[in-house]
Order: structure tokens, then C-alpha cells, then sequence
């Protein structure tokens, strides 16, 4: 199942026949899904749905990263791992989420 | 309604595919919303608050993929690779080493390789095609069906040729023990620069036909370096499915698995 049947899916479960006006999504920007092809994807996939038509609103939370080396928080624009310290040992602590946030109905 | 998309894969020609919904891929253009057309709420709307994974129900099944697995001490591997980085010839000479020592199962979701289930099966393992229709991976439903119809047996090594691109097959679990990316030095020493959330999300990585190394512009060292750059736990291991060079390390990595 692709991304955007998963979330037209679980959107249109959750509508229960009534229609579908707005999807609010979260997609960081350290994940691989495009924003404008997602947006794209879903109105193909809405079609024919109680959510057809429906405006897709994508939040994209930018990539940030803490050093565990040194504490530092930073932001991190790709998904090489480097702290400004030098350290490579890095979490990421923002822009890897994938989530269905809310929608308005009725 | 297939979307035709331009896939990040650099690979040779003939094997566009398109890519149907799934919001992946592309160059990332700007981060604007296009001036669509805002519909003005309806009066008495409701705001339902969801906060649930995309995948939640992908991961749902995968957790069970991999209690059954365990339950069964199968351990499956999800390889992935663009297509050329000579995933048959590795499949065939593992299955072939293999024999006596362990059983092992093929699921078979590349439509390039599909081709060369005979191959497979020839080697020595039982396989099962799954059909992805349009789609550019496989996900742990497919997964499920694939392992119900294959029924390996208890102790068998699992390995599960995903379809032939570097991008979406990292996003979707399967319930698999370990991720491995095939890479052969006959693409670039920036591949994983070029396909980070691949290699990000990979166990290990195997540099395949080491020894074309001599006729070819790769760097071994400098591509360890790139994977790890993303990962950096990540094994790197150099082979040649056709010499046999380094195969050895593979199977231990194999063994570890277990
Ligand atoms: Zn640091």
C-alpha cells in the first residue's frame, strides 16, 4: 500500500460517509516523500471518496539534530550526521515524521 | 490511474516504471503551497484529530510478519538494490553455497528479476513471485501473503528481493530480521550520497563485482565512507556473486543473523 492510499484510507475510515473538506498531514523534510507529489498523489487517490476534492494542508517539520557528544542542538538540512563538533554520533531529534494529524468533516 | 514519475533511480535505460500514488519521489520543489483553491469550510464542520503514523497499519502487520518469524527462527533478509547491481547472480550463488547447510526461500517482488525465477528455483530454492502491479515496493500485506504461501520451514533463511529502486522499499517494513542495500562498483561511489534514507534504513551493505574494480571509477573506501556518513553502524562487505570473492563474509554475516 503506497503512502497516499494509507492515508486516504485511514482518513476515509475514520470519516464514516461524512465528507471530507481538509487533511492536515505532517511530513518531515528528513523523510523522502515530496510535498507537491504527495499533494498530486492525493488528489488522484481522494477520487471517487468522501474525501474527493478535499485540500490536503502539509505541515513539514525542518530536520534538527542533538549531538550526544556535546549537547548541541542543530539543525540538519540532509541526513549526513555531523555535528559542527566533529562528533558523527548524532540523533535526530526533528523531520523524520510521517503522520495524519487531523481533518475537518461534515 | 498510474502517475508516471520520474524516478530518482539513475539507471539505465528501459526500466522506467511508473509510480502510482504514492507521494514519493521527484526533484523536491520549493516548499510553497501552489495557489490552489481553498474551499471555504462548510458551516457545522468538524475537526477530527487523528494523530496516527501514515504507516501505522503497514507497521501493524509487519509486527506480526516478524513474531511469526521468530516464532519460527526463520530470519528473512529484504534486499534491495537498483536493478544491475547483479542480485540474481548473488541470489543463485548463495542458494547454491547454502545447500546441505540451511533451506532457503525466495520471495521474489522485483518484476526485472521475475524473469529469472527459473533461475532461482534451478539453484535450488522454493520461490514465490509476488505481483506489485504498478506499485515500487513491497509492503508487509504482500509480505504476509508471500510467507503463507511459501510455508518455509522452521531454521530457513528468508531472502526477499524487493523491487528494483532505492527509494520507496526503504520506507516500508516487512516484519524482516535485516536490510540489505547491493550496490556494484558499476554505479557510482556517491550512490549512497545519492539515495541517503536507503542507506540509512540498511543493515548492511554489499558492494557487489569487486572484481570489475579494476576497469571501473569506484572507490571502495570512499563509498564506505559516503554509507557511513548517514549510518554510521553500518556494515560494508565487497563481493563478487561471480568470482565468489568475499561471499564468505556474507555467509557469516548470514549466520550472525540468527
Ligand atoms: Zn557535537
Amino acid at each position: 500500500m503506497s503512502i497516499t492510499q494509507s492515508i486516504v484510507d485511514a482518513v476515509c475510515e475514520r470519516a464514516a460517509g461524512r465528507p471530507v473538506h481538509t487533511v492536515r498531514v505532517r511530513v518531515g523534510e528528513l523523510t523522502a516523500v515530496v510535498a507537491d507529489s504527495l499533494r498530486f498523489c492525493f488528489d488522484l487517490t481522494t477520487e471517487g471518496t468522501v474525501a474527493a476534492g478535499a485540500v490536503l494542508d502539509i505541515e513539514q517539520p525542518p530536520g534538527a539534530g542533538r549531538c550526544r557528544a556535546c549537547s548541541q542542538d542543530f539543525t540538519l538540512t540532509d541526513l549526513v550526521l555531523l555535528c559542527p563538533c566533529g562528533s558523527a554520533d548524532v540523533e535526530i531529534t526533528s523531520g523524520r515524521e510521517l503522520e495524519i494529524v487531523s481533518m475537518r468533516v461534515g | 490511474m498510474a502517475v508516471p514519475h520520474v524516478h530518482p533511480h539513475d539507471d539505465g535505460p528501459g526500466h522506467g516504471h511508473e509510480h502510482s500514488r504514492d507521494g514519493l519521489l521527484g526533484p523536491r520543489v520549493g516548499r510553497g503551497h501552489p495557489a490552489a483553491a481553498v474551499r471555504a469550510a462548510a458551516p457545522g464542520g468538524e475537526t477530527v484529530t487523528l494523530e496516527q503514523r501514515v504507516l501505522a497499519k503497514n507497521e501493524e502487520l509487519a509486527a506480526g510478519n516478524r513474531a511469526w518469524l521468530a516464532g519460527q527462527g526463520i530470519v528473512a533478509v529484504n534486499m534491495m538494490s537498483s536493478p544491475g547491481a547483479g542480485k540474481t547472480t548473488l541470489l543463485e550463488r548463495t542458494i547454491r553455497d547454502f545447500t546441505g547447510r540451511r533451506p532457503v526461500a525466495v520471495v521474489e517482488g522485483d518484476q526485472e528479476t521475475m524473469l529469472d525465477a527459473e533461475r532461482i528455483r534451478r539453484a535450488g530454492s522454493t520461490v514465490v513471485q509476488v505481483n506489485t502491479g504498478a506499485g515500487c515496493h513491497l509492503d508487509a500485506e504482500m509480505m504476509r501473503d508471500a510467507l503463507t504461501t511459501l510455508a518455509p520451514v522452521p531454521g530457513s533463511l528468508v531472502l526477499v528481493e524487493n523491487v528494483g529502486n532505492l527509494v520507496c522499499p526503504a520506507m516500508f517494513d516487512l516484519g524482516e530480521r535485516s536490510r540489505v542495500v547491493i550496490i556494484s562498483v558499476t554505479e557510482g561511489t556517491d550512490k549512497p550520497l545519492k539515495y541517503p534514507y536507503m542507506f540509512a534504513a540498511a543493515d548492511l551493505v554489499i558492494i557487489n563485482k569487486v572484481d570489475l574494480l579494476p576497469y571501473v571509477d569506484f572507490e571502495v573506501a570512499r563509498c564506505e565512507e559516503h554509507a557511513r556518513s548517514v549510518n554510521p553502524g553500518l556494515r560494508v562487505l565487497a563481493v563478487s556473486a561471480t568470482t565468489g570473492e568475499g561471499m564468505r563474509d556474507w555467509y557469516d554475516w548470514v549466520a550472525e543473523q540468527y
